[in-house]
């Protein structure tokens, strides 16, 4: 009876073990998309669908493509002002997100140009180097 | 068996009964058929013909004021005999608010058109909130003000108001934002009765809320809605 149980218990155990950890598992490949859903996915969601008139769309996004070579100073700057997205006027603010490195704003730039049904150009980790070059001076130190 | 044996026992039994609970997504007294008062109960003692009888008092959001997008004010008066759906948001939040706002939305659609179901948004950050800014927030969101109110207000007055709805909320300079909250729904019924707390942020809870909302309203109405 009491080995019987015990296994019981250890099977729960181990189970919940098994679960937690799928969840933490951390694999480079996805990296781009794993901080996209930590990062970004509060506001414009998991499908990239954005919300009504406050938080734009990266879906279909025209701004990514008339706008490639903002995106990276975006993500690490934020962005606030009026902006227009597929004809729509936006205002709201985005934060900006300074302690992600270059490598990291890569990886979440191919994960939102390649996902949502987009399929823009990736970028390498040299052009987004190259645009965070260009607003350096908005970095805090 | 000894009792050992049987703690052991129990306690696996009840994880495997915890698991099937959290399984199946729903929550106990859903399947009991009803919907749990949550919140302190008091129990108060009355005579009647000479008997000793018990009532249970259940815990009651208190009156409350606060003013809207239209700058219209916003009193427990205006939720009377409604069953509605609060939550504690600021319009600058960098994290949660948006996610929950997608998920106001759906209930927002869901019952668009039942006047016995009514949202109540309360800002967390008045002093950046005013009603001009949740006026832009509810347009950019499209959204009724009859339906869905965003109130701001005495700061103190939110703060304990998000306490009676057991929500929490607070300023803190560490988080981003400035504040702390609870991405927290609650539903509330027509006596002003706390009857579910529900993750707001989660798709799957509010899955469950927007099944748990007509059990609380009258069942002949229900039908009558059906048919519109
Ligand atoms: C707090 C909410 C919020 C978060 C978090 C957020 N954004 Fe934004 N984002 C916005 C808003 C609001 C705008 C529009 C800004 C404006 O009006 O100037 C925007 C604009 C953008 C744009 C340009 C417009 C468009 O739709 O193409 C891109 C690209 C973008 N965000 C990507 C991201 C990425 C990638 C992340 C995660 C690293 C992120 N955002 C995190 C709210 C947010």
């Amino acid at each position: 009876m009491l080995v019987k149980t015990k296994f019981l218990l250890y099977t729960a155990g181990i189970a919940a073990l098994l679960t937690l950890t799928r969840c933490f598992y951390s694999d480079k490949q996805n990296e781009g998309e794993q901080l996209y859903t930590q990062y970004c996915a509060n506001c414009h969601m998991d499908d990239g669908s954005g919300l009504r008139n406050l938080i734009p769309p990266l879906a279909g996004a025209d701004y990514l493509e008339n706008h490639r070579d903002d995106l990276a100073c975006i993500i690490q700057h934020g962005q606030t002002g009026n902006i227009v997205v597929n004809g729509k006027n936006y205002n709201q603010g985005m934060p900006g997100f300074e302690h992600l490195s270059k490598g990291q704003i890569t990886n979440i730039l191919n994960y939102v140009q390649t996902n949502f049904g987009n399929k823009n150009p990736r970028f390498s980790i040299q052009e987004v180097e190259k645009q965070l070059f260009k607003c350096r001076h908005l970095l805090e130190h | 068996m000894n009792k050992n044996n049987l703690r052991l026992y129990l306690s696996a039994a009840l994880l495997g009964l915890a698991a099937f609970a959290w399984q199946s997504c729903s929550s106990p007294a859903e399947q009991a058929g009803g919907l749990p008062y949550l919140g302190e109960r008091q129990l108060v003692q009355r005579e009647v013909d000479g008997q000793q009888v018990t009532d249970t008092v259940y815990h009651r959001i208190p009156d409350f004021a606060f003013i809207n997008q239209d700058s219209q004010v916003v009193t427990s008066l205006t939720v009377q005999d409604k069953v509605y759906v609060t939550d504690f948001f600021f319009t600058t939040c960098p994290t949660i608010c948006p996610k929950m706002k997608s998920q106001m939305l759906r209930i927002y659609e869901a019952f668009e058109d039942d006047p016995r179901v009514m949202l109540l948004s309360h800002t967390i950050d008045p002093k950046h909130d005013t009603v001009a800014v949740l006026r832009d927030y509810a347009d950019r969101l499209q959204v009724n003000s009859d339906k869905w109110q965003f109130v701001t207000g005495e700061k103190d007055s939110i703060y304990s108001i998000a306490l009676q709805y057991m929500v929490s909320a607070m300023e803190d300079e560490e988080e981003p934002g400035g504040f702390v909250h609870s991405g927290a729904f609650v539903l509330v019924d027509q006596n002003r009765h706390v009857r579910g707390i529900y993750d707001g942020t989660d798709p799957v809870q509010i899955d469950r809320l927007l099944r748990d909302i007509p059990t609380l309203l009258p069942k002949k109405k229900k039908k009558d809605a059906g048919k519109n």
